[in-house]
């Protein structure tokens, strides 16, 4: 096995005279029913308990931040539904700032509003995958199919929106590329209506079922100094007690006018910042944005969605860090650009990828099976890891 | 079966009651063991999906219930393929092993009045033995395959089966010093049609032994909340992940067999077996045919309760699994075995009232669990049409593109 850190050798212990025992070196993906797409895991276990896991990435691995520097401004807008399309918006919506900071773009009011509502519808779908496949990844068949079909109805909205049901492409840089249609607004309301008591019910459904919270209680516990440390982000940092959000912390977009809480784990079924913290913030932030789209909808300006922008769009030479709460946490861009209508260079900073580097320190002495558990509760897309 | 041949044939040798085994065996196995097998995946699929509000299979035959035997066929006409690295014969074997376990369960298991291919005198006894002939194949199954999820998987199946047998063995106890038999006729016949008759009810102690029973029998059969020798999201398929075609297909038609094994001994334990209500037929044929339907409806609940617990329940660990059996199973069944004897000597003749009082207490409780569920559909509040895929679904807005 050519992994660095990582060497294969034989261990031979004798416990008190006993039997001599060697660990087994098992490789848990690429093709791996509950590795979220192509993850690899290389895990040295003495039976059931694993000593090591160690993360391979790279298998998903596209070269998007290079093809920023060739495609253009415009062009590179596609490209970021796929950084992560479990949740493309917030990644659109990261580009988007970007240019429009470099080249000091205001981006009109009611743009700014449908940004939210498709950030947010974006963020509610992504949760319900992660919550779902959590549920079937602990044995569960049921939550997952009741979730996608939620994700579903949320697919049919957004599709409505923007004409796509994964890799949206929904904004622009200067702001989106489509008003909502007409009747859209009464539909979403009514669906975020249908959908809250869902929430409810989903909890009733699994997050309370005792065999569910007795896997996920105090297995993998992160404790609030190490997701610092390890630079966790988004619902795996709230999940260890750190009440920290991009959109509360340092706010952008319109998020200053609305009204939400930011939930963080309270050790309800065991420790603060075990699987079941992370699980349970991810349900709760789905309420929360419900509340943002709620607001947004009521609140909706009139006026255009997208200012002007030239098509040959060529922002003044510098760089820029801009930051945005994705569905995974804060997501960084940082984006140089030397005046030309290429970008110089793009770098994204993504959560899977932080969360992914704790998971070698959490799973040790765990149950193989509790790895599982581990990786779902982190919410690791593989896609954003190797982007 | 005996009685049956002793009519037929004047002068019976053995040879005469071999024949008559053999094809009662025969008419069993492919006359209803394989498609009660192959129509509970149909029934198991079917649930599945009312509970995940999705349809299930529904297009071979009338609602999908040919379903069974396309799948069949279409494993038959697979290609059986054995990985280079295994061991060829061991890997071959394993199936077969564990069909026989589980085929072998029905020798001693009853249908219905004089339905049974032979009524062993240690009827319980054997089919909790031969049973155990499962763990061996799955063994086989997990080792030979040179894999290592499943290994780990066969591995976490004996650890399992081996475990669960001994609270499932202890909770057998209980009814079989109140029958004073090991006989499953003899069980059967020492209770009556009404459930206050049942060995269930006979006193408190077993009616617990029934919950630790069917607890222990889900275990044994590799069902969730217990199915970690094939958690799919963990070991990929466990101990079947290198099978493919027929060899794939007996590992579930045993493990989807084996739940109406579950049943059958359940309703014969505990569930007064085949007793019809009262004298509703004198002539044997309708007789035995209520019979017969009154022991299936009895086993194939506790099939349908078993499919009910795989779709809403998630998996326990591998480690919490062996803390609920020795913790938790064992002396609890231990408890219940010297209750029932203790019970046994102070009320030889039974205790009067207490087995009605029992009924009454599982009718609350059965009460009490509707109630609950009642509880869960009013507050989602979700109407039919509303749960329809075309609620949102909309005309196209015209214009738009």
């Amino acid at each position: 096995m050519g992994l660095a850190g990582f060497e294969v050798e034989v261990q031979r212990e004798t416990r008190d005279g006993g039997l001599a025992t060697e660990d087994m070196t098992l490789s848990m993906g690429p093709q791996h029913p509950s590795t979220h797409g192509v993850l690899r895991f290389v895990i040295r276990a003495d039976g059931e308990v694993m000593k090591e896991a160690i993360p391979d990435i790279g298998y998903l691995h596209r070269s998007i931040e290079k093809i920023a520097e060739k495609v253009g401004w415009h062009g590179f807008m596609p490209y970021t539904d796929r950084v992560d399309y479990v949740a493309a918006m917030p990644c659109n919506q990261g580009w988007a700032m970007a240019a429009e900071r470099l080249a000091a773009i205001e981006v009109p009011k009611r743009g700014e509003y449908c940004r939210v509502i498709a950030t947010e519808f974006s963020r509610i779908h992504s949760h319900l995958l992660s919550v779902g496949s959590m549920a079937m990844d602990i044995g569960a068949y049921t939550p997952f199919t009741h979730a996608i079909r939620e994700r579903e109805y949320i697919n049919d909205l957004l599709e409505e929106l923007c004409g796509a049901r994964l890799t949206f492409h929904y904004m622009r840089i200067g702001g989106v590329g489509w008003d909502l249609p007409p009747g859209w607004r009464d539909k979403a309301l009514a669906y975020i209506k249908r959908f809250e008591p869902l929430i409810d019910e989903f909890n009733d459904l699994i997050s309370w079922n005792k065999i569910y919270t007795e896997r996920l209680a105090n297995v993998a516990v992160v404790s609030a100094r190490d997701a610092i440390d390890y630079n966790l982000v988004g619902p795996n940092l709230r999940g260890s007690g750190v009440r920290y959000d991009v959109r509360r912390d340092e706010p952008y977009s319109v998020y200053p006018d609305f009204d939400f809480d930011i939930p963080v784990g309270r050790g309800e079924m065991g420790t603060v910042g075990d699987c079941f913290d992370r699980y349970i913030v991810r349900i709760r932030e789905m309420k929360e944005s419900c509340k943002i789209v709620r607001q947004c909808l009521e609140k909706l300006p009139g006026g255009p969605v997208i200012a002007k922008v030239p098509r040959n769009f060529k922002p003044p030479a510098g760089d820029c860090y801009v930051r945005l709460e994705s569905a995974r946490g804060d997501m960084g861009w940082y984006v140089v650009s030397d005046g030309t209508a290429f970008p110089y260079r793009c770098k994204i900073r993504t959560g899977s990828f932080a969360a992914i580097s704790i998971v070698p320190k959490v799973s040790r002495n765990l149950m193989i099976a509790d790895l599982i558990a581990v990786i779902a509760s982190l919410d690791l897309v593989a896609p954003e890891i190797d982007r | 079966m005996q009685e049956f041949v002793d009519g037929l044939v004047a002068n019976p040798s053995w040879v005469h009651y071999l024949g008559a085994m053999l094809a009662f065996g025969g008419i069993v196995v492919f006359g209803f063991v394989l498609p009660i097998a192959g129509i509970t995946t149909w029934v198991e699929r079917r649930v599945a999906g009312r509970i995940q509000s999705r349809i299930g299979p529904n297009r071979t035959g009338p609602a999908g219930f040919l379903q069974w035997l396309a799948d069949g066929i279409k494993s038959l006409l697979k290609e059986d393929i054995v990985p280079d690295a295994a061991d060829a014969p061991l890997f071959k074997l394993a199936p077969y092993v564990v069909m026989t376990g589980f085929v072998g369960a029905f020798v001693a298991l009853p249908f219905g009045g004089p339905l049974i291919i032979a009524d062993l005198n240690v009827g319980i006894l054997y089919i909790t033995a031969v049973t155990s002939l499962v763990v061996v194949g799955i063994l086989m199954a997990g080792w030979s395959s040179n894999n290592k999820w499943s290994l780990l998987g066969g591995i976490r199946s004996a650890a399992q089966i081996v475990s669960y047998e001994i609270p499932a063995g202890l909770s057998i106890f209980p009814i079989v010093m109140l029958s004073g038999a090991l006989s499953m006729q003899s069980i059967i016949a020492e209770q009556g049609a009404a459930p206050w008759r049942w060995f269930i009810f006979n006193n408190p102690f077993t009616f617990i032994a029934f919950f630790i029973f069917f607890v222990a029998a889900l275990a044994e059969g590799n069902r969730t909340p217990f199915d970690l020798p094939e958690a799919e999201s963990e070991l990929v398929m466990g101990f079947a992940t290198e099978y493919s075609g027929m060899r794939n297909l007996l590992f579930f038609m045993a493990e989807w067999g084996n739940l109406y094994v579950i049943g059958a001994i359940v309703a014969t334990l505990f569930l007064g077996g085949w007793q019809i209500p009262w004298a509703l037929a004198e002539h044997p044929v309708p007789r035995v045919a209520l019979q017969f339907g009154t022991f299936f409806l009895k086993s194939y609940f506790w099939v349908f309760v078993a499919v009910w617990l795989r779709w809403t329940l998630p998996r326990i660990r591998v480690d919490q699994m062996m803390i609920m059996c020795w913790k938790y199973l064992v002396p609890l069944a231990f408890v219940n075995l010297l209750g029932t004897a203790a019970w046994m000597v102070v009320f030889p003749h039974g205790a009067p009232g207490v087995p009605e009082l029992l009924c009454v207490a599982a009718a609350v409780l059965l009460g009490l669990f509707l109630r609950r569920v009642r509880y869960h559909l009013t507050r989602a509040g979700l109407k039919r049409e509303e749960l329809s895929y075309n609620i949102l679904a909309t005309e196209r807005i015209p214009g738009l593109g």
